[in-house]
């Protein structure tokens, strides 16, 4: 496929019909509904959706109703990726045996964070390895919270978890948040990203991006969950301002291992002196009360300190890529 | 008498002659991952598919598990799909192997049957298989190469049909078969494609009353693999059991017509009876076994010996009715498995065996031998021991052990 210009206008948005439509059991305020809903929004054409359990695939599914307008597939917990290799390949051999109606379709493959960091990541990376063309998009609420909100490899340190609970001793998560976009990087994969729904332009323009290019393609969705982060649930979108603002999930893009910092965190980036605290992101979430009280003061400045380094990681990075 | 298609000879080992049938069935996608005994499998349509024999698209996972996503989600795609399998593979793939027949997938898989880990074991015995008999997949146990050459192919006219859109095994016993070289007649390429012809997909009802061939399609897009609570959930369960009583007819239907294609049947498809017709001691067996067994019913029919064989060569479905009718004439029966129910007073084909019987009038004595597990050889010699042992129980008409164990160390 050519690449073509494309303008996500406020306007072309709202026109646009829903191809994850209403009706859906998800929660109030549930970032990753949100995340779905904008995404099918910047398809450019006929596209298959496979999506791995998880909240999404629960409550988008429940027979005999369905809130998805595209063909959709959910097979298991640990399949997103190995299911997109299949109908990847499937589309292919149809292609070449003249059996394909459609000159070309698209490829999505959805997984939470435990289908991506977790139980899915070896079958993510084969497919990665495998070269299929498809978009694996990651919408990261940082725990299993389909199961009740037990700790998954994408939740950050000191979040507390229905198994890593805040307690007299052990202040939640001991454990950092894998650097699963860097893992992907990793790969030499053609396209990596990071996007958060408040930035939700940004967030199109990759998703788009993310389809058009040939091979496979990486995009690391954050996305609030206030059931899961006991956050008020008009405060999701918010929430994934602070994130971005506070350098906690920074926005960036690979194309072809040219690493480059997205406007959101080039701004950021530009006016130092405008980045918010770790706290003021944690503020409100339930999930790091625990580290506002005396006894953990010094764990919440080990995660300042990790975010800053982290950061300055990535600016050391972007910087040195485009040089 | 009909005249049969033109087919040649070629030495090939089972999994040789598994390649091959897959070769010939115009396959679309074959995702698979490598495993003793199965790997000459792959690395044979690897062969092909480097020497661009084949259109088929071959993709070369990082796991079995996503071996049989990846077929899963081409079948569901509408395309045909294959994989092979064995031991510890098929174990890994056991959670797909439900979504596989769930998400009614015709997938056909070939499982070069092989001993479970632990201890570690390449050799050959049926426990991978036979620990997914519940599964939702029908399953065919082959005797030779020949019949696993034949047998691939009609497993994709059995899975895909309609009326039935279930995934198939088709065992043959891992290193016994997989890697004998053995003569084979292979049918001509255009014979084999006409006689699998183009997948067929049935057509379901969409919520608005059009009537859409049952695949992903952009142009008429479906929800697959939904969630299903308590009030919708058995339904389906059921529909899968649907499927495979309708499996029992087209089974023995196919094997009639690829019969009258190149002249080899298997019994009916579903059992082949040997010597069965006045047998009084005759044992049951699934796979290779059958062939030594034949040698030693032979040697026992020449001294008078009522004996005789029955193959299973379809343990799902259980051909149930076909077990009793062949078996009406015997007074004691010995059911060898290959795998073992650990604790469960007996192996699944002796379990199976016995439960067909049950409900038989005159019901005769049914004994079970454990024998060949991680890949130790049988011999003609202990065979006939099995046959003593039934003549044994109806002279003293006494059965002092249910459950035996054939060629082992005690």
């Amino acid at each position: 496929m050519t690449n073509q210009e494309w303008k996500f206008t406020t306007k072309d948005i709202a026109e646009k019909p829903d191809l994850f439509t209403s009706g859906h059991r998800a929660c109030a305020g549930c970032g990753p509904a949100t995340v779905l809903r904008l995404i099918m929004k910047a398809t450019r054409g006929p596209t298959i959706v496979t999506e791995a359990t998880g909240c999404m695939e629960v409550v988008s599914s429940i027979y005999p109703y369905t809130s998805w307008a595209v063909p959709w597939l959910h097979t298991a917990f640990e399949t997103a990726a190995a299911n997109a290799s299949g109908i990847e390949a499937a589309l292919k051999v149809m292609k070449r045996k003249g059996r394909l109606k459609q000159e070309h379709v698209d490829v999505l493959a959805f997984a939470g964070d435990g289908g991506t960091y977790d139980i899915g990541l070896q079958a993510l990376s084969g497919a990665v390895e495998r070269g299929h063309d498809f978009l694996f998009v990651l919408y990261d609420n940082e725990a299993y919270m389909n199961t009740g909100i037990q700790r998954s490899g994408g939740t950050p340190l000191g979040a507390a978890t229905s198994t890593t609970p805040a307690g007299s001793v052990l202040p939640g998560k001991l454990e950092h948040k894998k650097p699963i976009a860097e893992i992907m990087l990793a790969h030499e994969m053609p396209y990596v990203a990071t996007a958060s729904p408040y930035y939700w332009k940004d967030m199109l323009t990759k998703v788009r991006k993310g389809l058009e290019v040939d091979g496979p393609a990486f995009l690391h969705v954050f996305a609030p969950c206030p059931r899961g982060w006991r956050s008020d649930p008009a405060k999701s979108i918010e929430y994934s301002k602070l994130a971005v603002e506070s350098c906690v999930f920074p926005l960036w893009e690979s194309v072809n291992g040219i690493c480059q910092l997205s406007v959101p965190s080039k701004l950021v980036a530009l006016a130092p002196q405008k980045k918010k605290s770790v706290s003021e992101y944690m503020q409100g979430q339930g999930r790091f009360r625990h580290l506002f009280t005396p006894q953990n003061k010094n764990l919440l400045e080990e995660i300042q300190r990790m975010t800053d380094e982290k950061w300055q990681r990535l600016l050391k990075k972007c910087q040195t890529e485009k040089t | 008498m009909k005249s049969i298609c033109k087919q040649r000879l070629m030495a090939l080992s089972g999994d040789e002659a598994v390649a091959h049938a897959v070769k010939q069935s115009d396959v679309d996608v074959v995702a698979a991952y490598p495993i003793t005994p199965q790997t000459i499998i792959v690395e044979k349509f690897g062969e092909y598919v480097a020497n661009g024999e084949v259109q088929t698209e071959f993709v070369c996972t990082e796991s079995e598990h996503s071996a049989l996503a990846a077929c899963l989600a081409a079948s569901v795609m509408g395309a045909r799909t294959f994989t092979a399998s064995a031991s510890a593979g098929l174990a890994l793939m056991h959670e797909m192997l439900f979504v596989t027949s769930g998400s009614r997938a015709p997938v056909v898989m070939a499982i070069a049957n092989r001993a479970l880990s632990a201890p570690l074991n390449i050799h050959g015995d049926q426990s991978d298989s036979m620990a997914e008999r519940d599964s939702g997949w029908i399953q065919v146990y082959v005797e030779n190469s020949q019949e696993a050459y034949d047998s691939i192919i009609q497993a994709f006219r059995i899975a895909e049909d309609v009326g039935v859109l279930l995934p198939i095994i088709v065992g043959l016993d891992g290193f016994t078969l997989s890697h004998s070289l053995e003569n084979v007649k292979v049918l001509e390429d255009d014979a084999v494609k006409k006689f699998v012809g183009i997948r067929q997909l049935p057509n379901v009802l969409t919520h608005e009353g059009k009537s859409v061939p049952f695949r992903l399609d952009p142009d008429n897009p479906m929800t697959m693999g939904p969630i299903a609570f308590p009030n919708y959930y058995f339904e389906f369960k059921r529909q899968q059991d649907e499927a495979m009583k309708n499996a029992l007819g087209l089974i023995q239907e196919v094997n009639s017509e690829f019969a009258e294609l190149c002249g080899r049947g298997y019994g009916n498809g579903l059992v082949e009876a040997y010597h069965l017709v006045d047998a009084e001691v005759a044992v049951v067996c699934v796979g290779s076994t059958a062939g030594t067994l034949k040698t030693v019913v032979d040697s026992l029919r020449n001294e008078g010996v009522k004996a005789g064989l029955l193959r299973l060569r379809t343990f799902r479905p259980l051909p149930v009715e076909e077990i009793r009718s062949a078996l009406a004439s015997v007074k004691a029966v010995a059911v060898m498995d290959k795998s073992l129910s650990f604790g469960g007073n007996g192996g699944a084909v002796f379990h199976e065996v016995r439960h067909a019987l049950y409900d038989v009038d005159d019901r005769p004595y049914v004994v079970n031998y454990v024998y060949g597990l991680g890949g130790r050889d049988v011999n003609p010699r202990e065979l006939r021991g099995v046959f003593e042992d039934l003549q044994g129980i109806l002279r003293t008409r006494r059965v002092a052990n249910l459950v035996r164990y054939l060629g082992l160390r005690e």
